[in-house]
C-alpha cells in the first residue's frame, strides 16, 4: 500500500487545483502537486523535479544529490571487492 | 527506470552481501530483524533477498501492511455504506478481497453494490463531481503515506462545496503499532527495518522511541534490493559497534523532519482516536485517525448509520502472531489448505504484502526446507506475478 513510483515532472496543467504531469518511466500522468509546493518552491518551478508518486500525488522530491551519494558509496565497496 | 534501475544492480548487491556476511561472523549469533514495512516485505519475496542472506539473519514480517491490519467489524461497516442504494462506493482495489465477516466487497459488488476501484481519492472526488445525484464514499485506509493524499482531496472537495462527497476513515499510525510490538514480551528483537514512504511523510525523529527507551536500532530504509540490503548492513555495523541509533538509509526520499505540508494537511483534516482495533493486534491506543468536526460533512461514519461492531478474528486464523512475528504462515494450521490467496480466511493472505500470501506465491523453498517443513510439498507455488498494488498498480 505504501509503493511510490519515480518520476519527473515535465509540465505544469493547473496551478490553482496544484495539477501537473509526471513522467513514469516514459508513461505520463496527471498528479497532484500540493505536498511538494511551498513558498520557497513555487509550482511554476517544479518542472524537472524528481518526485515519488503515490496514489496521484507528488509524495516528495528526490534529493538527486543523496541518491548520487548513495549510489557512488555502493560502487566503491563493489570496487574494493574487485 | 531512473532511480530504480541502479538500485537493483547485481555486482553491488554482491557486495552489500559480502560485507553483511563479514558483520555475520563477526557477530557469531543469530539475530532477528523485523521489516515493518508491507512494502518491504513484498520486496523482499519478491527479489529472494531473504534466501540469499546469511541463516543467521531472521526477517521477521511485521504489521506494516495497512490492508492486513483492518479488523473484519470495520469491512463489515464499509460493506454496510455500500449498500445504500444511492451510493457509490470507490476503494483502492487492495480492499477488494479483505474478508468481513460474512463477505467482501468483491462479493457485494458482484450482488449489486455500486463498488469501484481507483487509483487515487481524487478520482473518487471526481466521481462525486460527475454524479451530483449520488453520494460517493471514498474508504480511506492506509498509513502516513497516504494520509495526506485523503487529507488534501477532503481539503479540495470543502473548498470546492462539493457535498456529495465524504471518507470512512481507516487510516492507521505506525508509532503507536510499533510501541504495542515493542512492549509485546512474546517479541524478541534485534532491529528494525524501518518504512521508507511513512518516514517520508513523518521523518525520523518520532523513532528515537525505539533506540532511546527499547535500546534496538533502527534504519530507514528504501524499498529495492540494494536499500534493504544496505539497511541489514547498517544494522549490523550498529549491533557490532552496540549502538542503537535512528539511522536513515533512504535519504535520497525521507528528510528528518518529514514533509511539513503533508503533516499540516493531516492534522488539519484528521485527529487521533482514542483507540482503534487492529486485526490480530488488538485495540491500540491513538493509532487510528478520524476526520475533525470541522469536516464532519465528509465524514461517512457520521453520514450513515454503519453496524460499528466488533467482531472477533477467525479462530484458525495466526495472522496475529505472524505480524508480531511469533510464528511464521507455514506454522498456520490452515495455510495453503483451507486459506489461499483465492479463499483467504485471514488478511495476511488477501494481500501481496501480507506474509501468508507472500510465502504462498513466493514461497522459500531452501529456506523452508532447511526447517523441515513437511506442509510445504503440498503447496503448488505460482510463478506469476503479484497483483501489484499501491501505486504500481
Ligand atoms: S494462513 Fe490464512 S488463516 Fe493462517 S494466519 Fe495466514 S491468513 Fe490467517
Amino acid at each position: 500500500m505504501c509503493l511510490g513510483i519515480p518520476g519527473q515532472i515535465t509540465e505544469i496543467t493547473d496551478i490553482n487545483q496544484k495539477l501537473a504531469i509526471v513522467s513514469v518511466g516514459g508513461v505520463k500522468r496527471q498528479v497532484n502537486i500540493a505536498c511538494i509546493v511551498n513558498e520557497q518552491h513555487p509550482a511554476e518551478s517544479c518542472v524537472g523535479d524528481w518526485v515519488l508518486v503515490h496514489v496521484g500525488f507528488a509524495m516528495n522530491r528526490i534529493n538527486e544529490k543523496e541518491a548520487a551519494e548513495t549510489l557512488k558509496l555502493l560502487e566503491e565497496l563493489a570496487e574494493a571487492m574487485g | 527506470m531512473k532511480y530504480v534501475d541502479e538500485f537493483r544492480e547485481p555486482q553491488k548487491a554482491e557486495a552489500l552481501l559480502h560485507e553483511i556476511e563479514k558483520l555475520c561472523q563477526i557477530l557469531g549469533k543469530p539475530i532477528k530483524l523485523m521489516e515493518v514495512c508491507g512494502g518491504h516485505t513484498h520486496s523482499i519475496f519478491k527479489y529472494g533477498i531473504e534466501e540469499i542472506l546469511p541463516d543467521t539473519i531472521e526477517l521477521i514480517h511485521g504489521p506494516g501492511c495497512p490492508v492486513c491490519v483492518m479488523p473484519k467489524g470495520r469491512l463489515d461497516d464499509a460493506i454496510a455504506i455500500s449498500q445504500n442504494p444511492n451510493v457509490i462506493f470507490t476503494t483502492f482495489g487492495d480492499a477488494m478481497r479483505v474478508p468481513g465477516s460474512t463477505t467482501t466487497l468483491l462479493q457485494a459488488r458482484a450482488q449489486g453494490a455500486d463498488i469501484r476501484m481507483v487509483y487515487s481519492p481524487l478520482d473518487s472526488l471526481q466521481i462525486a463531481r460527475e454524479n451530483p445525484d449520488k453520494e460517493i464514499v471514498f474508504f480511506a485506509l492506509g498509513f502516513e503515506t497516504t494520509a495526506p493524499s485523503t487529507a488534501f482531496t477532503i481539503l479540495q472537495a470543502a473548498s470546492a462545496k462539493i457535498h456529495n462527497f465524504s471518507m470512512f476513515s481507516n487510516h492507521v499510525l505506525v508509532i503507536p503499532a510499533l510501541k504495542a510490538l515493542l512492549d509485546n514480551r512474546d517479541l524478541q528483537l534485534d532491529g528494525f527495518i524501518g518504512p521508507g514512504h511513512v518516514s517520508m511523510v513523518i521523518g525520523t525523529d518520532p523513532y528515537q522511541f525505539i533506540s532511546q527507551q527499547y535500546h534496538k536500532p533502527i534504519v530507514i530504509s528504501g524499498f529495492e534490493p540494494l536499500d534493504i540490503f544496505q539497511s541489514i548492513w547498517m544494522l549490523l555495523q550498529q549491533l557490532v559497534e552496540n549502538r542503537c541509533e535512528v539511522e536513515n538509509q533512504y535519504n535520497r526520499i525521507v528528510e528528518t523532519q518529514g514533509n511539513i505540508v503533508a503533516i499540516e494537511a493531516i492534522n488539519e483534516v484528521f485527529t487521533v482516536r482514542e483507540n482503534f482495533d487492529w486485526r490480530g493486534l488488538g485495540e491500540i491506543p491513538n493509532s487510528g485517525l478520524k476526520i475533525r468536526t470541522k469536516y464532519a460533512q465528509f465524514d461517512a461514519e457520521l453520514k450513515f448509520t454503519i453496524p460499528n461492531l466488533k467482531v472477533a478474528d477467525h479462530k484458525a486464523c495466526k495472522c496475529g502472531e505472524i505480524l508480531k512475528g511469533v510464528l511464521k504462515p507455514w506454522e498456520c494450521k490452515v495455510f495453503g489448505t483451507a486459506c489461499t490467496p483465492e479463499t483467504p480466511i485471514g488478511t495476511c493472505m488477501v494481500s501481496s504484502e501480507g506474509a501468508c500470501a507472500a510465502y504462498y506465491k513466493y514461497g522459500r523453498l531452501s529456506k523452508v526446507a532447511k526447517k523441515n517443513i513437511p506442509e510445504i510439498s503440498q503447496i503448488t507455488i505460482s510463478q506469476e506475478p503479484l497483483p501489484a498494488c499501491g501505486n504500481s498498480r
